[in-house]
């Protein structure tokens, strides 16, 4: 039947001959001289499919459980399966589930990891005993180096089998991948009540229906962002979307999927990491591909000078109770930004300039500091008993010319009592520089009516939109009381 | 140069047509609805293959403007031009780009193009080389109507289409038939799915060979369908035994496809590489 293959096949028939013969000869007659060619790793497809298939020992390598990894919910299940006898069985914690709130982990190759060059998209299939959404898939995540994650998100479970895709951002890339499947379920599309996933044949897959790439970093979006000397910044949302044969797939992905470049190297440059060391005082674009597609979005930055912190606190670290400061140790704290729904549109948060970090705000009109165990049960912490605290300290940078009007309502709640008691101070605009850090100290008893303060757990800074773009730092309680 | 290199390209692909037609013959004749080889006729009556830059060479084509009657009667959302934005021959290609813009009312601007009272034929071999555009609510289409349509409405005059793609299924074709009594949703159709490969991402060959009493639709070197008078409701004539015209034209939205979406890209284009007509003797 050879005859009748194509003519394609036949030519890469003759090509693999050719290329063997001349592989040949190179070992037989020059074998000392010539370099090895770069080794070739196993190029298997399978990842589970009735048993696991070239995995390690342990299969299944969870998440850690002091992060919340629920280790007792995966097993195999012969019972159901989408193809022969066997599947995998995931008992999907409830989010009350005191051995861990979610499920997850990695799936890693036994040996020294695979040639996934070939291929295009991890598949497999799936199904649930209710309808819900699993939180995260993908692979290249091992554990070791997690050189090269993908993740796709979000997935709609039904409670029949069902196909689905994870593509590859660039398969070139993968010459030598450990990490073979990844995912992460938990009981935040169920209302909180677990259940049951089944998982069956995953396999990476050469689909040849995946096309029209178009990666994006930052989001799509044409970022322009004031840089300063020594501070660097980290290109974030990385994607890569395909259309496939279903429509658009959009997958999270790895800075080493993406070549970066700075359009001025003296001013910016970027590692492959996507990591930008600032310089010099200039200007600088960043930009990104995958192969030869130019990734949507770019970083501009306009560097002006070096990033002026606010004065360093001075007090004895005795007399402080930090919320957030690089001079002292940090109280735990649930939030920086409590993305309140559904009002708030306060966005940012910690932001790392250079071995310290600020919190930045944008786009204001309130945000809370959360650090209690009432408002985010989930993530709760203990309050601080302020008793015998006298004031409030915190220095802000506003990022926008002042108006008269403006104004920022700093707010405390005590959740000594249920309701909480909250009280609040404004902070006029005559208080407050442009692009200069102000330093504020309040006392505790301006709040007049926080008649408890044993248990004072938010912090909330309410601007009504009067004030967009805020820089912090240094806010903490502290006793003046010699 | 273009000439000579298509005509090597097209001697070779004659071999792997020969080639492949013992692959099916053996391999496909049970899963594909068919009983003859993939082409058979080949004395080329007459073909356009796009080498003079610039408009399209009007000895062969007509434009269609605008935005017919209810969308072209199918609820398109495109305004057709003949403006080179939306149609040209460029470097060996005919070049049809659908756009969203705002023009004459529409959101959408695109083209159309006919061979009426220009090239008109009955029965024989008529094929396309085309790379399809894609995403939702994208619809190339390459195909016919019955030349008297003038004198006997749609669908009395017959319509044969032999090549329609909807974008947000990029691995479909599908060939059809319309006629008095199956037209629209009732017309008699033919899919073809590449399974591992797409149409937007090369060029394929589109085709039918038509002769009385059957239409044949191919893609590449797969013959994916044969219609005859039997596939169409019992008591309704076929109206394909006289001479029909060529249409290419790339609508946008429209009761089959569906209203683009916001991962819609634009512009999209339909790239043929040629179009070429075998005559039925």
């Amino acid at each position: 039947m050879m005859h009748l293959m194509n003519n394609d096949k036949m030519r890469k028939v003759s090509r693999t001959l050719c290329i063997t013969s001349i592989a040949t000869l190179l070992f037989s007659c020059v074998r000392d001289e010539e370099p090895l060619p770069a080794a070739t790793f196993p190029t298997t497809a399978e990842v589970f499919t009735d048993v696991p298939v070239g995995l390690t020992d342990e299969f299944f390598i969870s998440f850690d459980p002091a992060g919340g990894a629920n280790t007792d919910g995966f097993g195999t299940d012969d019972s159901e399966a989408f193809e022969e006898t066997t599947s995998i069985r995931i008992e999907v914690p409830s989010a009350t589930n005191a051995d861990g709130s979610f499920i997850g982990g990695i799936f890693r190759d036994r040996g020294a990891g695979r040639n996934l060059t070939g291929y295009d998209a991890l598949t497999f299939w799936a199904k649930a005993s209710t309808t819900a959404t699993l939180g995260t898939v993908g692979f290249g995540t091992d554990f070791i180096e997690n050189k090269f994650p993908v993740s796709r998100s979000n997935l709609e479970l039904s409670t029949d089998w069902k196909q689905y895709i994870i593509p590859i951002p660039d398969a070139s890339k993968l010459t030598q991948e450990r990490g073979l499947f990844l995912f992460s379920a938990g009981s935040q599309s169920t209302g909180g009540n677990g259940y049951t996933l089944w998982l069956d044949e995953i396999k990476f897959e050469n689909l040849g229906t995946l096309a029209q790439d178009r990666p994006s970093i930052l989001g799509g979006q044409q970022v322009l962002q004031e840089g300063f000397l020594e501070v660097p910044v980290q290109i974030t949302n990385l994607t890569q979307t395909l259309n496939s044969a279903d429509g658009d797939i959009t997958v999270s992905a790895s800075p080493l999927y993406f070549d970066f470049t700075s359009s001025n190297e003296t001013v910016a440059v970027v590692d492959e990491m996507g990591l930008v060391q600032v310089r010099s005082i200039g200007e600088a674009t960043i930009t990104a591909k995958i192969g030869n597609t130019v990734a949507n979005g770019s970083l501009n930055l306009n560097v002006e000078g070096g990033f002026v912190f606010a004065q360093a606190p001075t007090l004895e670290a005795s007399k402080v109770v930090s919320l957030f400061s690089d001079a002292y140790n940090d109280i735990p704290v649930s939030r920086y930004n409590s993305f309140f729904e559904p009002f708030q549109t306060t966005l940012g948060g910690v932001l790392p300039v250079g071995s310290e970090s600020i919190i930045s705000y944008t786009n204001m009109n309130f945000v809370g500091i959360v650090f209690n165990d009432v408002t985010f049960p989930a993530e709760a912490v203990a309050p601080i008993d302020a008793t015998n605290l006298t004031h409030l300290h915190f220095d802000i940078n506003v990022q926008e010319e002042i108006q008269p009007g403006d104004f920022i309502e700093i707010e405390l709640s005590d959740y000594n009592s249920d309701p909480a008691l909250a009280a609040r101070v404004t902070i006029s605009a005559s208080q407050l520089l442009e692009r200069k850090w102000a330093s504020i100290d309040i006392p505790l008893s301006d709040f007049t009516a926080l008649t408890s303060r044993s248990r004072v757990g938010l912090l909330l800074f309410d601007s009504d939109k009067t004030i967009s773009d805020i820089y912090l730092d240094n806010i903490y309680f502290y006793d003046d009381t010699e | 140069m273009i000439l000579k290199k298509k005509g090597a390209m097209n001697a070779n692909r004659n071999f792997t047509t020969l080639v492949m037609i013992a692959v099916l013959m053996i391999f496909s004749s049970c899963e594909n609805d068919t009983s003859q080889e993939v082409t058979t006729l080949n004395n080329l009556v007459w073909a356009d293959e796009f080498n003079v830059d610039g408009a399209p060479d009007p000895q062969n084509w007509t434009y269609e403007i605008g935005t017919g009657q209810n969308g072209w009667g199918n609820n398109e959302l495109q305004y057709y031009t003949d403006r080179s934005e939306n149609i040209k021959v460029e470097n060996g290609f005919l070049v049809i780009t659908a756009r969203e813009e705002s023009f004459q009312g529409s959101d959408y601007t695109s083209a159309r193009i006919i061979t009426k009272d220009k090239r008109e034929f009955e029965y024989g071999r008529f094929e396309a080389r085309m790379k399809m555009p894609w995403g939702q609510g994208i619809w190339p289409a390459f195909w016919m109507l019955g030349a008297d349509i003038d004198q006997n409405p749609w669908p009395g005059a017959g319509e044969i289409d032999v090549m329609e793609y909807l974008g947000q299924d990029p691995t479909i074709t599908f060939g059809t038939i319309h006629g008095p009594g199956y037209s629209g949703g009732e017309s008699v159709s033919k899919k073809y799915d590449l399974g591992n490969s797409r149409f937007d991402t090369k060029f394929h060959v589109f085709g039918i060979e038509w002769g009385p009493g059957f239409v044949n639709f191919y893609v590449d070197d797969v013959l994916y369908g044969r219609l005859t008078p039997e596939d169409i409701p019992e008591g309704s004539d076929w109206v394909f035994d006289k001479p029909f015209f060529l249409l290419l034209n790339m609508a946008i939205g429209g009761t089959l496809p569906g209203s683009p979406d916001q991962n819609t890209v634009f512009p999209q284009t339909l790239i043929v590489d040629y179009v070429r007509v075998y005559s039925f003797e």
